[in-house]
């Protein structure tokens, strides 16, 4: 039993199936790679899980427990954390600020009303952040408004933001479109670094080979809405109905 | 001091001293000056600016932090000039019951009208409370008038059912709003040379509230609560799944304005024991937001500077009519006094709306962050300058 568990899942837009009986098994502590061409379902399933989107049939389960239903921040609270294509931070706050808020998430749940306390009294928390900061070599920016952020710097607050709830399941969409080769590798290099460190599940959608052979230990080729293949990096590569519906198209 | 850092200890004792001090500070001119008509240090005058003062740091609260514009925050004020008179009629004339019964009473109709309009966000959201105000305003005036007394206003009268102290007065009159004996209509002059200030209770009353009320904005801007509701303003997705709901945030936040609001309705039925529903009426809404944009949305020391701002111009530009304006160009040659009057004429009196749209426009374009942005660029302007003195210094005393 995998620590994410995907069993006949469809969606239909109107007349066009998105998703049709998508079955995928993410195992604990694993990185699982869900790469397909564009319009391959990929965005859709994502969404199902994150619970922006219900499916039409089929289950998710997470952790034994089934996610369908239940809204994004219900299912954030679950240990299921998502970065986004396009980096969502809070650009009107510092940096310092944006680390805070999952912290706050992570200890007093959906909603509490704090009015009175001082953020500045809660020196535990902010030093919590502070140490993610320092990780992800962003504590000399810690006082800067996010919004003037370089996207680079932009995807790691995220990530940060991401990581400092101590997810268990980590879903990472596209976390390096739109990014120089640079930046590209150091996203690598920080997600290998936090694959090592910590006890993660890493689940990640992603169109760039390179990013993909270097981090996962599983890839699922999703076509038109159902997986072609699953099976190991290494085996991927050659394979020729991927080779077909996928690689075979750029050539 | 009292859990705030050092900055907001500085603007909480500044505002202190500024409102504690206004019978001084809003009467620069001796009264039989010319200058007089300037004086803003008179009772009725000043309780209005704290008053608004406080119905505007509440706007903040939801306008400021969250984003979520609501264009029918008066109803809450008349709300709580309503329920503060019926408390008037029925149990006593001590502003304390008073104040609290409104506080409550609008802060269950902000929850009512909160939980439906935040259903929806943006404009959407805007026109809900718009519609709901004016739904209020038009019941007010219709089927409420058993509770509301229409158009005449709700209003103490001699033969109310008052539990506490008796319906008529020793005298035979009417009796006054006070608390705990101390009247709020009374009032102290002090007479220093030509200078003349008025030290009354209402207004004292009513400038020790709004303290209470802009200290614990300052406490909410500054909680893990204030930080939610600029994150909710910043990126609600963001918010959905860092695992935190938006909806009671907002909601909690527009209780709280909405309770801030009945306080300020509350306040005013206690200086002046009326309520009409022209307190509710759409026009009255949009003055809080333009009180709030002007003086800076989102700052704390904004609201209290737009509401005074708006509220001066309200009583004073509009006191300035043809003859004051002859008065003060009598020295200019006829025809030529004529016409800077007739120049002048249209923004003052009756059209100081028109300088007050002039003045807003000006702010909005070129000081998006209202006046309180103005003062910081004066005082950047000021340290700049000091900065650079310095750096020359610092440049040329090498080479001497």
């Amino acid at each position: 039993m995998g620590i994410l568990e995907v069993k006949d899942v469809g969606k239909r837009f109107g007349g066009l199936q998105a998703l049709g009986d998508v079955n995928l098994s993410v195992k604990e502590n694993t990185c699982h790679a869900i790469i397909g061409p564009n319009g391959a379902g990929k965005s859709t399933l994502l969404n199902c899980l994150v619970g922006k989107l219900i499916p039409d049939t089929g289950s998710v389960m997470f952790d034994g427990q089934s996610v369908l239903g239940r809204s994004p921040h219900e299912i954030n609270q679950m240990g299921i954390s998502r970065v986004f294509q396009t980096p969502e931070i809070f650009g009107d706050l510092t940096v310092m600020e944006n680390m805070m808020i999952p912290l706050f998430a992570k200890r007093d749940g959906s909603y509490r009303l704090h009015a009175i306390k001082s953020v500045m009294n809660e020196r535990q928390l902010r030093e919590e952040a502070e140490q993610m900061l320092e990780e992800v070599n962003m504590l000399d920016k810690r006082h800067m408004h996010s919004a003037s952020m370089s996207r680079g710097d932009k995807r790691r607050l995220e990530m940060a933001m991401c990581l400092i709830q101590r997810p268990k399941l980590l879903l990472l969409d596209e976390p390096t479109a739109g990014m120089a080769r640079a930046d590209t590798n150091n996203t690598i290099d920080l997600l290998k670094e936090i694959k090592e460190k910590r006890d993660i599940t890493i689940a990640i959608i992603e169109h760039d080979m390179h990013v993909v052979f270097s981090l996962a230990d599983r890839i699922t080729v999703l076509a038109q809405g159902t997986p072609l293949v699953e099976d190991a990096p290494e085996n991927i590569k050659g394979h020729p109905k991927v080779q077909e519906a996928y690689l075979g198209e750029a050539h | 001091m009292f859990g705030l850092d050092k900055k907001d200890s500085t603007l909480l004792i500044l505002v202190a001293v500024l409102t504690l001090l206004a019978p001084f500070i809003l009467n620069p001119f001796p009264s039989d000056s010319g200058l007089a008509q300037f004086n803003a240090g008179y009772p009725d005058l000043m309780q209005r600016f704290v008053i608004f003062g406080i119905f505007a740091i509440g706007f903040n609260i939801l306008f400021g932090l969250t984003g979520y514009l609501s264009f029918g925050h008066a109803a809450f004020l008349g709300v709580g000039s309503y329920s503060a008179v019926w408390m008037f009629k029925l149990l006593s004339m001590n502003i304390l019951p008073a104040i609290i019964l409104s506080v409550i009473i609008s802060g269950l109709f902000a929850l009512v009208i909160g939980f439906v309009s935040l259903r929806r966000s943006g404009i959407y959201f805007s026109i809900l409370t718009l519609a709901f105000a004016q739904m209020s305003f038009a019941l007010a005036y219709s089927v409420l008038t058993p509770i509301t007394n229409g158009e005449t206003g709700l209003q103490i009268a001699l033969d109310d059912p008052r539990i506490f102290g008796g319906a008529v007065a020793a005298d035979g009159s009417i009796p006054v709003t006070n608390l705990f004996g101390l009247e709020m209509r009374s009032a102290f002059d002090m007479a220093v040379g030509p200078w003349s200030f008025t030290f009354s209770a209402g207004y004292y009353v009513c400038a020790i509230v709004m303290l209470i009320a802009f200290y614990l904005a300052i406490r909410i801007f500054r909680s893990p609560f204030g930080m939610m509701l600029r994150a909710i303003k910043s990126n609600q997705t963001r918010m959905n799944y860092t695992g935190l709901n938006p909806k009671p945030y907002t909601l909690a936040a527009f209780v709280i304005s909405g309770m801030y609001a009945g306080l300020a309705g509350g306040l005013m039925a206690s200086m002046d024991p009326l309520a009409g529903a022209e307190r509710m009426q759409w026009t009255a809404s949009g003055e809080v937001v333009l009180m709030t944009i002007l003086g800076g949305a989102g700052t704390l020391i904004g609201p209290v500077l737009g509401a005074g701002a708006i509220k001066y111009m309200e009583n004073i530009f509009s006191k300035i009519n043809d003859n004051v304006l002859h008065g003060w160009f009598a020295f200019l040659p006829d025809g030529m006094e004529d016409a800077v009057v007739w120049i002048l004429h249209p923004f003052v009196g009756k059209g100081w709306h028109l300088t007050l749209g002039i003045i807003f426009m000006l702010v909005v374009i070129f000081l998006p962050g209202g006046l309180v942005e103005g003062g910081q660029r004066i005082a950047r302007a000021f340290k700049g300058k000091k900065a650079k003195e310095t750096s020359e210094k610092a440049t040329t005393e090498p080479a001497e």
